[in-house]
Formats: structure tokens, C-alpha cells, sequence
């Protein structure tokens, strides 16, 4: 299921627009539990001045991102440049004046926020590398991304539920299973590869490998240990189809992703594309073959990748350059901000082509239309103003679009019973996990 | 690290480069295989230390001169009358990050090529270690099990 982190202190932003919305939507019964969990996502720690967002439902581009730091704070251009120490840190320092010098500058150097509480303060002293196996849990979650895979399983179900076919329970338990493994692996693999370029940025700097929490041996082990099983689950416990989806997303997004991070900004389409795949496996996995629908449900998240990553990327620029990755929002910053809105219009398009192909009822493309042209609109302005301000508002957008999207797409599905038998009331037989169907 | 401890510490960053650095442990009875793979991993992370410090030196002094030069052409001081450092916004830094990140492309893709090597050598090394010793626990407890 989803995780439910306990709310702190959220952005007022977000729960106003949700109410809105909700209201705007005519008063239909969709479930305010699954509203409620995804609002609870949106975590924030003030404590340590981090706003932790977790990306709604999407793989890949975003989930090196998922922690977005109080801009405010980290973007400041002034630079606390401290002096250099006229003592070089020695490596093999063992005398304990150069560990509380480094831990001192140690200090200075962090120009993000001033950091509180026990967690940090262990950060900054010598730790044994060793393995504690009740810290292991912990260790794993955070190496697989734990929040980022509960998304993309989320994504996943959103593409079974949407098929149209009856509904299975087995087969959506063991596609959302084997979808959550190969995420893990996934996830597990990039942090592999990227150690030292996590440890320059402010964002990941806290993670796993970085930390030395956890030998790269035992990462790339956790990753089989996902990846195989999970793999193996799809394909046999499900369909080949979804098996060979699975893991070609594995392979998209650790071989070609990670590394095309670092050479071209090609790596944001290759990172919508491993977005895309998710729903497209749940569709799959539910029907065993990939028809139009799949490939519209893919569209949708695709295209909704764009606003999103290129929104939040704007703040980011700065590590980025430091670190060498190739993001549009600092190479080609018109052509960032260009597919963004580009993309926010093709999501209205592609809203309106699901009728046509049978998946929704007319009313998903009309219902959608507010929240399509909103996102659009923060799109031109983001477009027009290219500005923190206006960067921000696209991103938060962008997070609550997404759910709302998937959800009312959900409740305007055309039933499977109304296609075949026109005279027989519709709903009741098909339970959902998700919202009752409307007449 | 306290003397008597069998295995590695990891220290906070490091300043300039932001690493982690580590004390590795060298026990009395280590094998050949064991020895390549400390000396590995002690390589790595001396040219991995080498690399982000001087790259990060770069970019803080490189950005100071390119905020000096574009407030000088602004006829500003570095720091304003209440004696804080004059600032640009970030619209004005993007000129500067998209040159840096141009600029250090192909020290990037070096770097990158070596990294990965050195990483999979690394792991791959841990491996044949860990199963080293996984067969020589068994053989171990073979023994002592059996009469």
C-alpha cells in the first residue's frame, strides 16, 4: 500500500486547491481516503527546513529529486567562502585535533540549513563501518527508495485498474508486487552508481552509500535479490509481457538514465519514458496485451513528466553544474521551460483522445479540462516569467494533478458491463479498490 | 578510530571535496585478495579526494570572480553599505552555471568512465572476498562439527 507519513506543517497551497477541486467536482463520491493519503505525502520537515515531496506515481526522472529543499534557503548566491585551512585534511588523521577541525569545517561547509537534532550530529563524526542489523530495514528503505516504489506501484494500479477487463485481485496483488521489486532494484542500482556525485549534492547526501551505512556489495545484492524475484514474479505469476516490461524498465533507467544523466539532456525523455512504463505494465498485466489504452495511459504520464522535472530542475541549477549533470534548465533553459508548457497541452490532448479509444466515458475529457488548463496556464507563466517563483507553483501543481488526473480518469472509466450488455444496470459487480463507479 | 577495532570508520565529509573519508582496517592475517581490494578502494578514494576537491575549489572560485565582474560591471561593490556581500540573483548565476558545466564536459566524461570502472572493479573484488571467506567459514565449521 501507500506509505502515510503523519502531516507536518504542509504548504497551505496544497490542501486549499484539493478542497477546491473537490467541490468543483460537483460533490462526486470520490474517495477522500485515497485524497487523504496522498495529501499526507506532502511532508514537511520544518525542523530541518527540507520540504520532503514525494512525486506522485512516476518513476525515474523525478526520483533523484523527490526531496526538494527550501529554495529560499539554498539558493542564496552569496557563499559563505570559509578560508581555506592552512592545515590540509590529512587522510590518514588519526589525531583527534584534525577530526574536531573537520568537523568543524565540516560544519561551515554545509551552506544548506544549520542542521538539528541527534541524526545529524552522528553524521559528523567518525562512525564504524559496520553493519548493525537492526538499523538494516531502515537502510533498505532508504536505498530503494521506498516512498519513490510506493508511487510507482501506485502508477502501476492506476494502469490495472484502468483496463478494461474484470477485475482480478491475485494478478493486481502480484503485478503491484513484482512492479514494487523492480523499482527497489532499480532504485538500489542508481544509488550504486552515483556515490560520489550524491555525496556533492545537497539533496542526496544523506543517503545509504553515501553514508557508508551499507558496502556496495550488499546494494548490488538487495538489487538481485529485488530485481530477480520481482522480474521472475511478472513473468510468471503475471504475463511475459509485463516480465519483459519490467525489466527492460530496469535496464532504461539504470543503464541508459543514469548514465545519460551525466552526457546529454537526453536523459529527461529516457527518464519520461521509464515513467511511462509503469502504468503501462499494470495495463498490461491486467489485459496481457499492450492496445491503445496502454500506450494513452503511458502518454499521459510521459507528458506529465515534463512540467514537472523541468519545474523542479529550474532550482536546482546550481548543483547541477557543480555535480556535471546535463539538465535542460541549465544548458538550454528556453527549451526547458518551452516542453514544459509543450507538454502541459498535450496532456489536455491526450485527454481528450481516451473517449475515443473507448477507455473513458465524455466526461473525463470534460471534467479534466479545469485541471488540465491550470496546469497549462502555471505552464505559460513558468514559460513567460522563468522564475523561482513561477517554477515552484509548476512543480506543486504538478503533484497534486497527477492523483487528481488518474482518479477522475478512474471514476469516468467506461464499464465493462455497459459495453456488453446495454440493458443491464451498470456497477455492483466489479468491485474497486478505488471510488464507486457513478451511473 | 579506536586502535583495537577490526573494521573501517567512515569520517564526516570532507570540506573541500564532500567525501566521506575512510580509515580501513588492515588485520594481521589479511590475504593477498583482501590487500588489492583495500588498495583499491584507498586509490579510488584518494583520485575521487583529488578530483571533487580541485573541481569544487574551481567552481567556488570561479563563481566569486564571474559575481566580482558582473557587479563591477554594475558599478557595485562586493559588499553594500550595511557590510553584507552583494548578491546576484539566480537568473544572472544561470550564465555561469551553463559556461561551468560546458566547460568541464569532457573532465566530466573522463571522470565518469573512471569511476565506474573503479566502482565495479571494487565490488567485484568484494565479492570474491566475501566468498572467500563464506567458503572458508564452512570449511571452518566442517571441521569442527565432525569429530
Amino acid at each position: 500500500g501507500l506509505f502515510v507519513w503523519p502531516l507536518r506543517n504542509t504548504s497551505v497551497q496544497i490542501p486549499c486547491q484539493f478542497v477546491q477541486l473537490y467541490h468543483v467536482a460537483n460533490k462526486r463520491l470520490i474517495t477522500f481516503q485515497y485524497c487523504n493519503i496522498l495529501k499526507r505525502m506532502y511532508v514537511t520537515q520544518c525542523k530541518r527546513d527540507l520540504s520532503q515531496r514525494a512525486k506522485p506515481k512516476s518513476d525515474s526522472i523525478v526520483s533523484p529529486f523527490h526531496e526538494l529543499q527550501q529554495l529560499d534557503q539554498e539558493k542564496k548566491v552569496v557563499h559563505k567562502i570559509s578560508p581555506v585551512s592552512p592545515v590540509h585534511q590529512s587522510w590518514s588523521g588519526t589525531s583527534s585535533r584534525n577530526e574536531l577541525r573537520e568537523m568543524k569545517s565540516a560544519a561551515e561547509t554545509e551552506d544548506s540549513v544549520i542542521p538539528v537534532g541527534a541524526e545529524s550530529k552522528e553524521c559528523r563524526q567518525w562512525r564504524e563501518m559496520k553493519l548493525r542489523l537492526d538499523d538494516l530495514p531502515g537502510i533498505l528503505a532508504r536505498l530503494s527508495k521506498i516512498k519513490l516504489t510506493a508511487l510507482v506501484v501506485s502508477t502501476a494500479s492506476a494502469g490495472f485498474a484502468m483496463a478494461p477487463v474484470p477485475f482480478e485481485l491475485t494478478c493486481f496483488l502480484l503485478a503491484s508486487l513484482g512492479t514494487g521489486l523492480a523499482s527497489c532494484a532499480a532504485n538500489s542500482i542508481n544509488q550504486f552508481f552515483e556515490v560520489p556525485f550524491d555525496s556533492n549534492m545537497n539533496r542526496t547526501k544523506n543517503r545509504p552509500l553515501v553514508r557508508g551505512q551499507i558496502s556496495p556489495l550488499l546494494a548490488v545484492c538487495f538489487a538481485a535479490s529485488c530485481g530477480i524475484p520481482g522480474i521472475a514474479l511478472l513473468t510468471l505469476g503475471v504475463n511475459p509481457l509485463t516480465g519483459a516490461l519490467g525489466a527492460f524498465n530496469i535496464f532504461l533507467y539504470t543503464c541508459c538514465y543514469t548514465p545519460l544523466k551525466r552526457m546529454s539532456i537526453a536523459n529527461t525523455w529516457v527518464g519520461a519514458v521509464v515513467g511511462a512504463i509503469p502504468p503501462i505494465m499494470g495495463w498490461t498485466a491486467a489485459t496481457g496485451s499492450l492496445d491503445a489504452g496502454a500506450l494513452l495511459l503511458g502518454g499521459i504520464l510521459y507528458s506529465w513528466q515534463f512540467p514537472h522535472f523541468n519545474a523542479l530542475s529550474w532550482g536546482l541549477r546550481e548543483d547541477y553544474s557543480r555535480g556535471g549533470y546535463c539538465m535542460m534548465s541549465v544548458t538550454h533553459p528556453g527549451l526547458c521551460r518551452r516542453v514544459a508548457l509543450r507538454h502541459c497541452l498535450a496532456l489536455i490532448g491526450l485527454s481528450a483522445v481516451a473517449p475515443v479509444l473507448d477507455i473513458t466515458t465524455w466526461t473525463f475529457p470534460i471534467i479534466s479540462l479545469p485541471i488540465n488548463l491550470y496546469i497549462s496556464y502555471l505552464g505559460f507563466r513558468f514559460y513567460r516569467d522563468a522564475d523561482r517563483s513561477s517554477s515552484r507553483k509548476l512543480f506543486f501543481c504538478s503533484l497534486w494533478h497527477l492523483p487528481l488526473l488518474l482518479l477522475v480518469m478512474f471514476t469516468c472509466k467506461k464499464s465493462v458491463l455497459e459495453k456488453e450488455d446495454k440493458g443491464d444496470p451498470p456497477g455492483g459487480s466489479h468491485e474497486r479498490a478505488l471510488g464507486i463507479r457513478l451511473p | 578510530p579506536p586502535a583495537h577495532s577490526r573494521s573501517d570508520w567512515i569520517g564526516p565529509p570532507d570540506r573541500h571535496s564532500n567525501l566521506r573519508p575512510i580509515i580501513f582496517h588492515v588485520p594481521a592475517e589479511e590475504s593477498a585478495l583482501e590487500r588489492r581490494l583495500r588498495e583499491a578502494r584507498q586509490e579510488a578514494q584518494a583520485s575521487n579526494q583529488r578530483f571533487w576537491a580541485r573541481h569544487n575549489r574551481a567552481f567556488r572560485q570561479e563563481k566569486e570572480e564571474f559575481i566580482y565582474s558582473r557587479l563591477k560591471a554594475k558599478g557595485l561593490e562586493m559588499r553594500d553599505e550595511s557590510g553584507r556581500k552583494a548578491t546576484l540573483n539566480a537568473e544572472e548565476m544561470a550564465d555561469f552555471y551553463k559556461d561551468f558545466l560546458s566547460k568541464n564536459f569532457k573532465k566530466h566524461l573522463q571522470y565518469n568512465r573512471d569511476w565506474y570502472k573503479r566502482n565495479f572493479r571494487i565490488t567485484f573484488l568484494m565479492g570474491q572476498v566475501a566468498l572467500v571467506r563464506a567458503l572458508r567459514w564452512l570449511r571452518w565449521r566442517k571441521k569442527n562439527v565432525e569429530p
